[in-house]
């Protein structure tokens, strides 16, 4: 399964980064005289309902989606990664505060912080981005700060300190390389979340707005032809659940190796 | 038991505060003045000075808070912008239709997970179990907000099975249940699996066993309820993943409920019912783990006196 994860990741990020070349048609193209038709050989996944092709468009939108879930999974896990290490290394009053923000956060369902900060700020992509990001941070500061928390007491940690080294030396070299391993897993099931999460805003029209294409937009734009022409939701739904399976079945795996007894349960 | 109820209680406090405040301040995040935004850009200054002394934002920052924090104390969330009427009124008028539905998923998801997981569990290893969990996985990977077209196009349009949109009878509330309740299967299928493999290797069981117990009776009698604790636990916290899925469910379905209400208010930036419909979401969430904790420490008695 971590095999064919790690395939359709690889031939989902292919897809994206050649998109301009591989596409057989402009995504924003127009032939309206043959909106909403269904599947032919000239257009494998038919057109939309402004007679637009929507294979060009899936493999436009999956720029979009990699690119979300790069983005919130890179300063998710950074901004995660430095508070979780600091609240576990110091402990104490810095360690009650930045867990009192993270039961705070984790109070909220889901996306249903991110719905809401959407739905204040206004719809755009970068603001899709900020909102998953600030409820991203959270899964990896308490994965981090768990970590951390065993770590530091490891004797090769404690001789670094007694050799004198720095505090920020002791965090950067030897604590955070440790929880590497977890953090690897968590961003890969993080990305199939971010994808997900995104699809999820756009679908809502709280995301990616018209005419960008993003697989959430084109399902949104879908409902209102579910009865004339559901190819419009079945072809961007079917490039979601692949490419959030993918995800999910690369982080399993790589949990599985990570964690040697899940692996031996198996 | 009294002394960790207590505590648990006392740690929701801050929790529910921050919760309070992070909500309060959402319309504050609105990009320059929100009195402007709800009335749109050609909205005549009178007006918009009208609405900002209406919603209270001309006054101190702090005036505001306490005036917001004294509301919730009442169970005051505030009036609708769009609809002029109490936005409590609008969301326990609503909330009778969420819970249904949260319910009906929550009951779909345990029927159909928790004989998976004890299949899987019994049979790991086999094809059996490969197949059950690989059925799990492309459950949780399946976008609620495409499933529920996707069964719509079939049971609906198809074969006119069943209602296709709106509440009214049972018949109304399957499509929207089974979108909603199969990536929580799914999760919850994984979770017994594994839980009560690790409880089938348990000496007891195994003594039950020799004693003459069946090899089902002994599943479902000695190890299945232990193998529940983990399993109440993943309920719990995934019944926060029911709400928002609710929001996107009620969307497609037109289902009355509140997550409808809320994404129409945003909509119509109407951020009072916005407001409104966050803080339910979110105090529902946290009593749910809360009540999760506490039948956590009912089913195991350890837990009570750590």
């Amino acid at each position: 399964m971590t095999r064919l994860g790690a395939i359709i990741v690889a031939v989902a990020v292919s897809a994206a980064v050649l998109s301009p070349i591989v596409a057989p048609y402009d995504p924003s193209a127009q032939v309206l005289s043959l909106r909403l038709s269904g599947p032919t050989p000239m257009h494998a996944f038919g057109l939309d309902e402004l007679g637009r092709d929507i294979l060009s468009r899936i493999l436009a939108g999956a720029r979009i989606s990699l690119l979300v879930g790069l983005a919130v999974v890179s300063v998710s896990a950074t901004v995660g990664a430095l508070l979780g290490a600091t609240a576990g290394y110091f402990g104490g009053r810095i360690d009650s505060v930045i867990s009192r923000v993270i039961d705070v956060l984790m109070a909220f369902p889901g996306i249903l912080l991110a719905i809401a900060l959407v739905a204040v700020l206004g719809p755009s992509l970068f603001n899709v981005v900020l909102a998953l990001s600030v409820i991203g941070w959270v899964g990896y500061a308490r994965l981090v700060r768990g970590q951390v928390l065993r770590a530091r007491e490891f004797e090769f940690v404690q001789a670094a300190r007694a050799l004198g080294a720095g505090t920020w030396r002791v965090l950067v070299t030897h604590l955070l390389p440790t929880t590497l391993p977890a953090l690897v897993v968590q961003a890969t099931l993080g990305m199939a979340g971010a994808i997900l999460a995104e699809a999820s805003l756009s679908f809502l029209g709280l995301g990616v707005q018209p005419p960008t294409p993003s697989w959430g937009t084109m399902l949104n734009g879908g409902r209102a032809h579910l009865l004339d022409a559901p190819h419009l939701t079945v072809f961007p739904g079917l490039s979601i659940a692949l490419l959030v399976l993918g995800f999910n079945f690369l982080g399993d795996g790589l949990r599985d190796r990570v964690d040697p007894r899940r692996g031996m349960d198996r | 038991m009294g002394s960790y109820l207590l505590r648990r209680l006392l740690h929701t406090v801050p929790v529910l505060i921050g919760v309070a405040t992070l909500v309060f301040s959402l319309i504050h995040l609105v990009p320059g003045d929100p009195a402007q935004a709800m009335l749109g850009e050609g909205a005549a200054p009178a007006d918009v000075t009208a609405l900002r002394s209406r919603l209270g934002l001309d006054r101190p920052l702090y005036v505001q808070y306490g005036t917001f924090v004294a509301g919730l104390a009442r169970g005051d969330l505030g009036t609708s912008f769009r609809t002029n009427t109490p936005v409590a009124r609008l969301i326990a008028e609503r909330m009778p239709a969420t819970a249904e539905l949260a319910l009906a998923a929550m009951a779909v998801a345990l029927g159909l997970a928790i004989p998976l997981g004890i299949v899987a569990a019994v049979r790991k290893g086999t094809w059996v179990d490969h197949a059950a969990m690989t059925l799990a996985l492309v459950g949780i990977s399946v976008p609620n907000f495409w499933l529920g077209p996707l069964l719509a196009i079939l049971f609906a349009v198809q074969w006119s099975l069943l209602p296709v949109s709106g509440r009214g009878t049972p018949l109304h509330l399957v499509l929207p249940a089974v979108t909603l309740g199969a990536a929580l299967a799914a999760i919850i299928a994984r979770m017994t699996r594994a839980s009560l493999y690790e409880e089938l290797h348990e000496l007891y069981v195994v003594a039950a066993r020799a004693r003459g117990a069946s090899r089902w009776r002994a599943v479902l009698r000695h190890a299945f309820r232990n193998s529940l604790i983990p399993v109440v636990t993943i309920v719990g916290l995934q019944f926060g993943s029911l709400l928002t899925g609710a929001i996107i469910t009620e969307t497609i379905f037109a289902w009355p409920g509140v997550g409808r209400l809320l994404i129409q208010s945003i909509s119509f930036r109407d951020y009072p019912a916005v407001q409104g419909c966050i803080l339910l979401i979110a105090v529902t969430y946290v009593f749910v783990n809360l009540t999760t904790d506490l039948v956590y420490g009912l089913l195991d008695p350890r837990i009570r006196y750590d």
